[in-house]
């Protein structure tokens, strides 16, 4: 039996297509904040501030699309999920997108600061969180539910270094009290970081939606906060 | 230009010479891509009534008029696709196959590669016609570097109303990773193997001078500058074994093993070792189990190194177990052992950084025992060829478990029924 190819289908095709695009600006404005801050390169920073622009562009667009194809052909069921949840990880990229940008602008102030070893630690982190990014990208592109699954459970990872770092980082502010400018930019970017990891676990569900019509619920491991108790030991 | 029509052999010989300068192909590539005619041709006209377009699998079942043209494609070892007006894939051949795990009939582009500067090519060479070369990075499972040419396949009856995207990509990765690993081998190694040389530099001097009459001291300081010879030997061993792994960290493992097995084994040869350091180890997986995919001396050497830190640390008196780990819901569809100690443990924050080379919670404790500061770097690497995760879980005073996670191999023996898709 002939399946034609609708241009409904095509619509489809064409706004998942964009959100693979948008993922992939993500983790370019991402990897090149990070290379920024370990790196010191106030340049790069500055190109990934203006490129982030591109982001927003491409979401507003999707979002129009996704807009006129629910008016036009009143899609249902699976395909109307397809386009709900394109909306949605659209918007979560694009705050991927803005919380990338301001680990570069913060890459500017410390690249004339004085280098930190700290930083190291931070550019681990990001390159976990870029990982994360990148598997749940993959896992939407091929609708990969376990993936999803699994990288939903991971998270926790990235909360247990935001916590490490955030002892790291407290402590050295507290040994040496010219260093808390620094400190508190790298606490804003390891801060950032945890944010994206959170985002990342959205899309997870979001992929999750799309293929199981179900939600993932809401008992995600998650780290504990870290409180300051390490402090007075 | 030449126009192209799906027969004939004189056309067929102008188009491969149209499309070689049209790509600046090698010659055999651009034999290929000419091949790629009577391919592409095929697939478009039997899109008509057939409805999706067919890529690899499909693609090659379709009625082709160029047994030849398709086979010389087939064969080829460089990935090559064809992109339609609308960024659908429509032709990909086996080895395009292999190189992208996401490839479907039909799929879009940017679901395979992502990357906006091969986003941005595809689409402005669409528009414009013009050849393009971009080099990238890609991300899947392990890093990759790319580099892809990309061309346009005229209109004309053979390809269908339209043009199309013609993509070929070479992998760059070993190439990148060779000039990488140089130089980081000399930073560390050399930062690394500073310390003991210039140690045993001092010695020779002493005893060149002032210990030249003095048996006594001779002795000692012999004994020092073979400890610390020892030291630089296990160095650079550990050194060319990382680089090694690092090597084949993209190679898939081919062969299928009992992991339990394999760590069972690891343990009985340190047996030994554990009766001299008056530490108990307890060998507590059973033969037999889930099989996963991986290179035996690899996953041999990460127990190894896991469990002669387990004794190292852990000192005389210690208890170390080898043992199954439950399924873990952080780890779907992978098979875990773990090393535990009854040692000191580590502190929380210097935990996520172990892996790193030359990275010791205390040099000085690490040094006296023997250690170089590259096992669990060794032991990443390794799990990252196959696929695989390191669990840390310790605390000060409590032991350590260092779980090694590995991918179930399909069809594997013991998997789970709920583990298998349905239908
Ligand atoms: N079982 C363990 N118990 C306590 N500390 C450990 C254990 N395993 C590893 N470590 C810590 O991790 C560091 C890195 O380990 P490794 O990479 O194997 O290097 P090394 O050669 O120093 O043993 C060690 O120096 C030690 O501080
Ligand atoms: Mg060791």
């Amino acid at each position: 039996m002939a399946h034609i190819v609708s241009a409904f289908d095509e619509d489809l095709v064409q706004i998942q297509a964009r959100i693979s695009e948008m993922g992939g600006l993500c983790e370019e404005l991402l990897s090149k904040a990070l290379e920024s801050v370990q790196s010191r390169d106030p340049v790069l920073a500055r190109q990934v501030i203006e490129r982030d622009k591109a982001l927003d562009a491409m979401e507003m667009a999707l979002e129009e699309s996704a807009v006129k194809v629910i008016a036009l052909r009143q899609p249902v069921a699976a395909d109307l999920r397809v386009l709900i949840a394109a909306m949605k990880i659209a918007s979560t990229l694009e705050r991927i997108g803005d919380l990338a940008k301001n680990i570069a602008k913060r890459a500017i102030p410390l690249s004339s600061a004085k280098p930190v070893r700290l930083t190291t630690s931070i550019v681990r982190m990001g390159r976990q969180t870029l990982t994360q990014l990148s598997d749940v990208l993959n896992a939407h592109a091929s609708r990969d539910v376990d993936l999803a699954v699994q990288i939903w459970n991971q998270d926790y990872e990235i909360d247990e270094l935001y916590n490490a770092i955030f002892r790291e980082v407290v402590t050295y502010m507290v040994e040496d009290s010219r260093l808390i400018g620094v400190g508190a930019q790298l606490m804003f970017i390891a801060k950032n970081l945890e944010r994206i990891g959170d985002h990342t676990t959205h899309v997870a569900e979001m992929v999750h939606y799309i293929v199981t019509g179900k939600n993932l619920g809401d008992d995600r491991p998650k780290g504990e906060p870290q409180g300051l108790e390490f402090l007075t030991d | 230009m030449a126009r192209w029509v799906p027969f004939g052999g004189a056309v067929l010989v102008g188009a491969l010479a149209a499309l070689a300068s049209a790509l600046a192909l090698p010659p055999l590539l651009a034999f290929a891509a000419g091949a790629l005619v009577g391919l592409v041709g095929a697939a478009v006209l039997a899109r008509e009534p057939a409805g999706p377009v067919p890529a690899a699998a499909q693609g090659a079942k379709a009625t082709m008029p160029s047994t030849f043209g398709r086979a010389l494609i087939e064969k080829l070892p460089t990935p090559l696709l064809v992109i339609s007006r609308t960024g659908r894939v429509s032709y990909a051949n086996p080895a395009a196959a292999d190189a992208l795990p996401r490839l479907e009939a039909g799929a879009h582009f940017a679901h395979l590669i992502r990357v906006p500067a091969f986003v941005e090519a595809v689409g402005a060479t669409l528009a414009d016609g013009e050849e393009r070369r971009v080099r990238f990075s890609t991300r899947q499972d392990q890093e990759r570097f790319l580099e892809a040419r990309i061309g346009l396949l005229p209109p004309g009856d053979a390809f269908g109303p339209e043009a199309q995207g013609i993509v070929q990509i070479e992998d760059r990765t070993d190439q990148r990773r060779a000039e990488q690993l140089r130089s980081d081998f000399i930073a560390n190694a050399s930062h690394e193997l500073r310390t003991p040389l210039a140690s045993i530099i001092g010695y020779i001097e002493t005893l060149q001078h002032h210990a030249r009459e003095d048996p006594d001291a001779r002795e000692r300081f012999l004994a020092i500058m073979a400890r610390e010879a020892g030291r630089m030997q296990r160095l650079v061993d550990d050194l060319m074994s990382l680089s090694r792994i690092e090597m084949t960290e993209h190679v898939r493992p081919a062969e299928e093993w009992s992991l339990t097995e394999i760590a069972a084994e690891s343990a009985a040869a340190l047996l030994p070792v554990a009766r001299r350091q008056g530490v108990t180890l307890a060998i507590e997986v059973a033969a037999g189990g889930v099989r996963v995919r991986g290179d035996r001396d690899q996953l041999g050497q990460v127990f190894t190194n896991l469990i002669d830190n387990a004794m190292k640390y852990g000192g005389a008196g210690a208890v170390v177990r080898v043992v199954e780990a439950a399924p873990a819901r952080a780890h779907p569809n992978r098979v875990g052992v773990t090393v535990e100690d009854s040692g000191p443990g580590i502190a929380r924050e210097h935990i996520h950084r172990l892996t790193e080379r030359f990275y010791r919670v205390s040099a000085s404790s690490s040094r006296d025992k023997g250690g170089t500061g590259l096992g669990l770097a060794i032991v990443k690497h390794i799990l990252n060829r196959h696929g695989g995760r390191l669990e840390i879980a310790s605390e000060p005073g409590k032991g350590s478990a260092f779980t090694v996670w590995l991918p179930r191999s399909e069809g594997g023996e013991g998997a789970a029924a709920g583990d298998v898709p349905e239908g």
